[in-house]
């Protein structure tokens, strides 16, 4: 029902909603819930396990029972709470866990069937047959049981993550908080102020405070003018600091979108990493209820939320209010109700002590023994002074005492302390390293309190990072002390709940207790208290007091359940944001990426690298056709190919050459200028680390290549061996792989074209370099082939990259050559043996590779002594070999090689396979791969298997090199 | 998790690559006995405590670091380049 002139509601803007396909009118400004309230809707949903009719409970984000699904263009977001969840034009809301509809829900029966029901009944109930568990209960009692539904599709909004940076920063926006950023931001701190609410103010916004002579409401519209003027301070509303991480980082997340009418870029949520010096926990309390027979029936409610539907949003849920309170918190909420024309029953007081209230009935040591109306409360059942009377009342506001909301100390290990005064946890300082708990969030409950606690601990803060805070006057506010008698639930009958949110009530957990499960971490896995996705926080203080009482223990001697990140629920698209498909990782493109898409050619993945796997041509049915017809023009004229990926590092000084002496295997001190040489790379164990070509450009200037998947690795390492070993050394090196473009030329033809491309004969020997002038450009030739035809590779700045590929392309066509892509070079390099990681994949050794010779005996170098190790040679070794089916068969990388007549077990498998493809030049598919003894065993016969695959392939093993074993072509 | 980086200041954990123990740093001589590079290989002790280990900073300046830190705490006790700080062994 709405209320005239009350709330911060805008009445000049209504706002029209469905929920369940109904229609309904709100205004902007409301929640959800507090929308349904205004529409009299009390139903919103259906309980876990028993499918019992719910209604809201509160008006923060601790909601357990109004979770609904909303409903957008691009997504469904199941499990928002309608009290968090402002009202947009348009907004679609559905109810969740019923069917087939809120108010006929079929599944109601197993409220009927509670008795067998209880906690750990699956545990007893669906042990046998045991394989019926994965088809037939499991998922029976996941469609019966559980909260809202996806979509099943992909999620396509948008979402964000950012950083921020802080001296301080200051977590919720009430009194203390509010008071902590003014008293920071007026030092002139660095200062951020994150609330989780679309207003700042807390309960003030909510409670009838007076400071300083202003409402509450007032007080906080001077305080934000005052930080708005400030240009050190940054307002976060809808932001919710969810975690508290090492070192000063709190994950928060921010509704940025989540409250208006979905439109195309509009981030839903915004996931904030925030580095802070210092912070203050500023999150207030939250209120707690007390279990009784029938405690979930819609229009029960937790009290605090009266005043805040009323004053925030214009609403109450009743039109005659009764209130059941352990303490003095409700008598202003009762007063607030009645000058708003809200009729007030009773206010039942289990103290017998309480105060009396003017003008209304207070029953004193009373208590709320049942409630009534199964889809709306009708009337409560009270126990007073040993008779017991009926109230008739549409809406009961319960308080139990308040939660201080230390949810965020307990993050990094803190463990509460229990209070007795308060009859609740309170945090234990120092529980974060920089962080310091203010107001409410740390027991103190008046608002005088709460700005004196947010005042001092800003100035404690700041003091702590060498800054003085002035002295100001604090604001002058009520400073009534908090009187509670611990009630948590009333005995009697029937079930009383305890979390709502899934279905525990105190009977579960005086059962647990019955059953052995004594501990409290161990009550809440067999009850599942506490770990639906409001985590308890309305309900593990009560849970926890209930068990202390059924084990005969106190409270503090039972202990509590701890709290985890995220203090409330993160989606993980907002943590993930921007990691989506192409967002997943960083995308390199070559100079001669739009080149090669140009003509057609499919582009594969290397690590971050996009390379053409083959450029097709007409008439082109399969790659095969593509790949088989460029290793024949590279055989018998002249391919191009872009090989910039290669990693390229820079290295320059005199003790160049005595660094690379000790990174590489083999010697490379002795180089000449102008030559290359092809180097081995161990890591410390001794195994292959990578293999690549250095070359000597000057006396002191080198360029090293890695492959393209290990260039990061590569620099990685030389970085650590130069900064831990070699310390006072001249040796200075930098990535280059960016500044370079480099292409390879390779064939018979290939010395032609490059003549043509630079206007004379390159004359330059096999594994020889050279600067050069590439069409008035300065560039860089290196005779390397990875081929095993005569090659070369012309380098130019990578500005110039996309010219000289398009150029060198044409004048290999005029010759009858052309391109080559990934898949030709694959098979070009198995014709020849030739390595890449799919060999070297880091368990293979210099002698696996018959590359033993090259680490050099007359130096010390990265991996020698361990490569020295036994075992690490010898024929026991899985060495590698060249493999030719003797039929006709596909081979597959990956298959497993066995001796002819064994069994094929895992203990007889003498090797495996790393690299096939078909070769055009030996009209043969071939294979390399490692064998046990493999280089004793050429022209043996072997099995080779991929039980995956379905292959069975007889192969001959012969050398790896394939092609030109004698390499009369590279040095032609 | 934050470090300080010498060159660079405080970072957050993601601008570094992490490697293991700074036993690293103790690399034994070519002709040292196996043990002793079996130790330094392989053997790691896991304490519930004060450790050292070794980040890069890959997305910063490129220095390794040797950073002591308590497992339990989380607390970040110093950082320092591993440049000059090697024990034994080293480059001939």
């Amino acid at each position: 029902m709405r209320i005239d002139g009350r709330g911060r509601i805008d009445r000049t803007r209504p706002v029209t909603f469905r929920f369940d396909g109904r229609v309904f009118a709100g205004y902007k400004g409301d929640t959800l819930a507090s929308a349904l309230i205004a529409n009299d809707v009390r139903v919103v949903g259906r309980s876990f396990k028993y499918h019992r009719p719910r209604g809201i409970l509160t008006a923060g984000s601790e909601e357990p029972n109004a979770l609904v699904e909303i409903v957008g263009p691009a997504n469904q977001t199941p499990n928002t709470r309608a009290t968090v969840q402002e009202l947009f034009e348009g907004l679609v809301a559905r109810s969740q866990n019923r069917w087939p509809s809120l108010r006929f829900d079929a599944l109601e029966v197993n409220d009927l069937a509670a008795p067998f029901l209880s906690a750990g009944f699956y545990y007893k109930t669906f042990m046998w047959p045991r394989r019926f568990w994965e088809g037939l209960y499991e998922p029976v009692i996941r469609r019966a049981a559980g909260l809202g539904s996806l979509s099943g599709r992909h999620d396509e909004g948008v979402y964000e993550k950012a950083w921020a940076h802080c001296d301080l920063l200051v977590i919720g926006a009430g009194p203390a908080g509010l008071m902590a950023a003014l008293t920071a931001a007026r030092a002139g701190a660095d200062v951020i102020l994150a609330d989780e609410s679309s207003e700042p103010g807390g309960r003030l916004l909510s409670d009838d405070a007076v400071i300083d002579g202003l409402s509450g409401a007032d007080w906080v519209a001077q305080v934000l003018a005052e930080l708005a003027s400030l240009p050190n301070v940054r307002l976060m509303t809808r932001t919710t600091v969810t975690g508290v991480y090492d070192d000063g980082t709190y994950g928060a997340l921010e509704r940025v979108g989540l409250h208006r009418r979905p439109r195309p870029n509009l981030p839903r949520e915004c996931f904030w990493r925030i580095v802070a010096k210092r912070s203050v926990l500023a999150a207030g309390a939250l209120e707690r209820g007390i279990a009784f027979q029938d405690n979930d029936r819609p229009g029960v409610m937790l009290a605090s939320s009266l005043p805040a539907y009323l004053n925030r949003y214009g609403v109450v849920p009743g039109q005659k209010v009764t209130l059941f309170a352990n303490n003095d918190s409700v008598r202003a909420t009762a007063r607030s109700l009645m000058a708003a024309g809200v009729t007030v029953a009773a206010i039942i007081d289990p103290r017998e002590d309480a105060p009396d209230e003017p003008g209304i009935t207070v029953h004193k040591g009373a208590q709320v023994k049942r409630a009534r109306g199964r889809m709306g409360l009708r009337e409560v059942l009270v126990r007073v002074g040993g008779r017991e009377i009926t109230v008739e009342t549409d809406c009961l506001g319960v308080s139990g005492g308040w939660n201080p909301s230390l949810h965020l100390t307990c993050h990094m290990n803190g463990r509460p302390r229990w209070s007795d005064d308060l009859a609740a946890f309170v945090p234990v300082e120092g529980a974060v390293p920089g962080m310091l708990v203010a107001g409410a969030a740390n027991g103190s409950f008046s608002t005088h309190g709460c700005l004196a606690a947010g005042t001092q601990a800003a100035r404690a803060s700041l003091e702590a990072l060498g800054v003085t805070v002035g002295q100001a006057d604090l604001p002058q506010a009520d400073d009534a002390p908090y009187r509670i008698a611990p009630l948590w639930a009333v005995p009697g009958k029937g079930r009383a709940w305890l979390d709502f949110a899934n279905d525990v009530t105190v009977k579960d957990v005086t059962q647990s207790a019955q059953e052995g499960f004594r501990s409290v971490e161990h009550m809440k896995r067999y009850t599942t208290q506490g770990m639906a996705p409001d985590q308890g926080k309305n309900s593990n203080v009560a849970a926890l007091a209930v068990l202390a009482d059924a084990t005969g223990r106190g409270i503090p001697e039972t202990g509590t359940t701890t709290f985890r990140p995220p203090f409330a629920p993160v989606s993980i698209a907002a943590m993930g944001a921007g990691g989506r498909g192409e967002g997943f990782a960083p995308q390199r493109f070559l100079t001669s990426d739009q080149a090669s898409r140009d003509r057609g050619a499919p582009m594969v993945e290397a690590g971050l690298w996009y390379r053409p796997g083959y450029f097709p041509k007409p008439g082109e049915r399969t790659w095969r056709e593509a790949c088989d017809r460029e290793v024949r023009m590279v055989r018998s004229s002249v391919g191009v190919t872009d090989v910039s990926t290669l990693g390229k590092i820079d290295i320059q000084g005199p003790d160049a050459g005595r660094f690379l002496d000790f990174v590489y295997t083999n010697t490379f001190s002795t180089l000449p200028v102008g030559k290359v040489r092809y180097g081995l790379m161990l890591r410390e164990d001794g195994h292959v680390l990578d293999d690549g070509t250095c070359a000597r450009l000057g006396q002191d200037h080198w360029l090293m290549t890695t492959t393209t998947a290990a260039a990061g690795l590569v620099m990685r390492h030389l970085e650590f061996v130069s900064q831990a070993f070699c310390a006072g050394w001249q040796v200075r090196f930098v990535s280059v792989t960016e500044a370079w473009a480099q292409f390879a030329v390779a064939g018979p033809l290939a010395r032609d074209l490059v003549a043509s491309a630079l206007g004379h004969a390159p004359d330059l020997p096999f594994m020889g370099c050279a600067h050069v002038v590439v069409q008035g450009i300065a560039g860089r030739l290196f005779r390397i082939s990875f081929s095993g035809e005569e090659g070369y590779e012309l380098a130019v700045p990578t500005r110039y990259g996309e010219a000289l590929f398009r150029d060198l392309t044409a004048r290999a066509e005029t010759m009858g050559g052309g391109l080559y892509g990934m898949e030709a070079l694959n098979v070009l390099r198995i014709e020849k043996g030739f390595i890449t990681h799919a060999e070297i994949h880091g368990r293979t050794t210099a002698f696996d590779i018959g590359m033993e010779k090259m680490v050099s005996g007359k130096k010390d170098c990265i991996g020698k002594a361990a490569a020295a190790r036994p075992g690490m040679t010898g024929p026991a070794r899985e060495q590698m070999v060249g493999l030719v089916p003797l039929t006709d068969d596909v081979l597959t990388a990956g298959a497993h090689l066995f001796a002819q007549g064994v069994d094929l077990t895992r203990e007889h498998s003498a090797g495996y396979v790393t690299s096939v493809g078909y070769s055009p030049t030996l009209q043969s598919h071939l294979a390399l791969g490692f064998l046990q003894n493999g280089r004793a065993r050429h022209g043996e016969t072997v099995r080779l298997v991929d039980r995956l695959r379905g292959v069975d392939v007889l192969c001959r093993v012969s050398d790896p090199v394939f092609h030109d074993p004698k390499g009369e072509k590279l040095r032609a | 998790m934050r470090l300080t980086c010498p060159l660079c200041g405080p970072r957050d954990r993601r601008e570094f690559y992490y490697s293991g123990d700074a036993v690293l740093l103790a690399r034994p001589a070519t002709d040292a006995p196996p043990g002793a590079w079996d130790d330094y290989l392989h053997n790691r002790d896991n304490p519930a405590g004060v450790t050292q280990d070794l980040w890069y900073h890959e997305q910063g300046c490129c220095s390794w670091l040797k950073v002591t830190r308590n497992t339990v705490t989380h607390e970040i006790l110093s950082v320092e380049s591993v440049a000059g700080t090697s024990t034994a062994g080293g480059a001939a």
